[in-house]
């Protein structure tokens, strides 16, 4: 049992003096797996793991492993966008994938993750979703992404962008029928219409350090985050704040460049 | 028996499998296993602390099995998150398969925690699922007796075969799914159930020489174990001094 270690919230935090000297330990530069504060973990990205998915790819990083599946139906449009298709993220914390996760319906953790992962791919506009409508007013392709923690270390929303998008990057429109009806189980060639590759990164700060890629136990104890969802071009999608510490307009300043600067180097990783 | 299979294997073949132990660092001990295009992921998180207090069993520990299918692992559609009436029946017969084979005296008051999900199914999940979970226990270090295999036997307009796929369970003529979990030092049987209208006879033959073959997957889930925990490993070494000292 990890006595310093207590459950609040249905999850695990750290009393205050783990706190103190993990803190200690951040300003003298020091992670417990040997990383510098602003270093992710070793990303791997394999695609095409699910073949029952329209699109799958899985993510490792150090021991967090996420799998993204992609489904693809066809479905009526919302009546405020006739022409558009839909995209929707969803995520479980599963229990398979650690301790502190219960069974049942999804937990604000999960609702926050896969909210922050649907903004920063819908308002990156990386995916065309008029590219999506099959016949204007009727019929349009609904696409779900769908995050399996498979073993959680932390950063979830981060990794869940990776995943995301690879499996997006990896998926195929089912065929058509005759009369218009998708042929689910059988895939065209046809890619989803993506033109933008956002990647979110969140920084994390404690005390007065900042870190990012934070595992289960670091992310037992920040004071506040920042998740910064960003483009190729160095522009912002989207932004969250979270946790209960105050953050000043020169932290902010400071989690921008290093959000930016850490996405441009994630993006190297997809093909 | 010639049977014609519609991806050519034999009667007696089950679809190409790997396993794996320790695939979640952050389990207790945890399975993978893949055969065709069904694979399941199994976690263990336990002997664990046991709420509610009122269903503790000062005799023995309890396994609590939960498994789940991803929304993109099923055929067609996405399918609904969550537990369904399926998922609850599955997760009580993967806990009767297993039972048998787990010294629960070991633990009394406490449960073990199963989780078994699957990234793709095309028929067998829940047999994948037990071999997966019976891996991803003895990785926990849970006290076994032996291995829990498990595959499906069946028939396809009386000739008996192995480890039906989905083409298979959909096959338009006669056709009955018997998914099996096997003990394999004893040959006894952990998990049976049927679909499909078959002669007693039929099905009584299908068990019978079908057991044998589902007691070989066992070979490969010991294997699994065997990569993650070499002879020269702590673990093992630590385990053979166990062994050695309760011998004495």
């Amino acid at each position: 049992m990890e006595s310093p270690c207590q459950e609040i919230h249905g999850g695990k935090t750290m009393n205050d003096t783990m706190k103190k000297n993990f803190h200690d330990a951040l300003r003298k530069g020091v992670r417990r797996d040997g990383r510098a504060l602003t270093q992710f973990r070793d990303i791997e990205i394999e695609y095409g793991v699910s073949s029952t998915s329209h699109g799958s790819a899985r993510v490792k990083a150090g021991n967090a492993e996420i799998i993204a599946g992609v489904k693809i139906d066809v479905g009526a449009p919302y009546p405020d966008t006739p022409d558009e298709g839909s995209l929707m993220v969803s995520t479980e914390m599963l229990p398979l994938s650690h301790r502190k996760f219960e069974g049942g319906p999804p937990g604000i953790d999960s609702i926050e993750a896969a909210r922050v992962v649907d903004r920063t791919i819908r308002e990156s506009k990386a995916m065309d979703l008029k590219g999506l409508c099959i016949e204007q007013g009727e019929k349009i392709w609904f696409v779900a992404v769908d995050l399996m923690p498979v073993s959680y270390d932390g950063n979830m929303i981060d990794l869940g962008v990776i995943a995301a998008m690879a499996a997006l990057q990896d998926a195929r429109l089912p065929k058509l029928d005759e009369d218009g009806r998708p042929l689910l189980e059988e895939l065209s060639d046809e890619k989803l219409p993506l033109n933008e590759l956002p990647i979110a990164v969140t920084v994390f700060k404690y005390a007065d350090q900042y870190l990012i890629d934070p595992s289960e136990v670091e992310e037992r104890a920040y004071d506040a985050r920042l998740t910064i969802g960003s483009l190729a071009n160095g522009h912002l999608c989207s932004l969250q704040k979270g946790g209960e510490g105050p953050l000043t307009v020169e932290d902010i300043e400071h989690m921008f460049d290093l959000g930016v600067s850490t996405a441009q180097d994630l993006r190297k990783h997809f093909q | 028996m010639a049977v014609k299979r519609h991806d050519g294997r034999k009667w007696d073949e089950p679809r190409p499998i790997v396993a794996k132990a320790g695939v979640i660092p952050q389990a207790d001990g945890s399975g993978f296993f893949k055969i065709g295009d069904s694979t399941a992921y199994a976690a263990v998180y336990g002997p664990q602390e046991f709420h509610p207090r009122k269903l503790h069993d000062p005799k023995r520990g309890v396994i609590r099995c939960h498994y789940n299918m991803q929304p993109f692992s099923g055929p067609g559609s996405r399918g609904r998150p969550g537990p369904n009436r399926r998922a609850k029946e599955i997760s009580m017969v993967m806990e009767n398969a297993l039972s048998p084979v787990v010294q629960l005296e070991d633990y009394p008051n406490t449960v073990v925690d199963v989780h078994v999900e699957f990234t793709e199914t095309d028929a067998g999940s829940r047999c994948a699922g037990i071999c997966a979970a019976a891996i991803a226990l003895a990785d926990a270090g849970i006290t076994m007796k032996d291995m829990v295999a498990s595959l499906a036997v069946g028939h396809l307009d009386g000739e008996i075969v192995v480890d039906l796929d989905g083409v298979e369970e959909h096959h338009k003529g006669e056709v009955a799914d018997i998914p099996l979990a096997v003990i394999p030092s004893t040959g006894e049987i952990t998990l049976l159930q049927m679909d499909g209208v078959t002669d007693p006879k039929l099905v009584l033959n299908a068990i019978k020489t079908g057991r044998d073959i589902v007691a070989k997957v066992a070979e490969v889930q010991r294997q699994a174990l065997l990569d993650r925990y070499p002879a020269d490993s702590p673990q093992w070494k630590a385990l053979a001094k166990k062994y050695t000292e309760a011998k004495q």
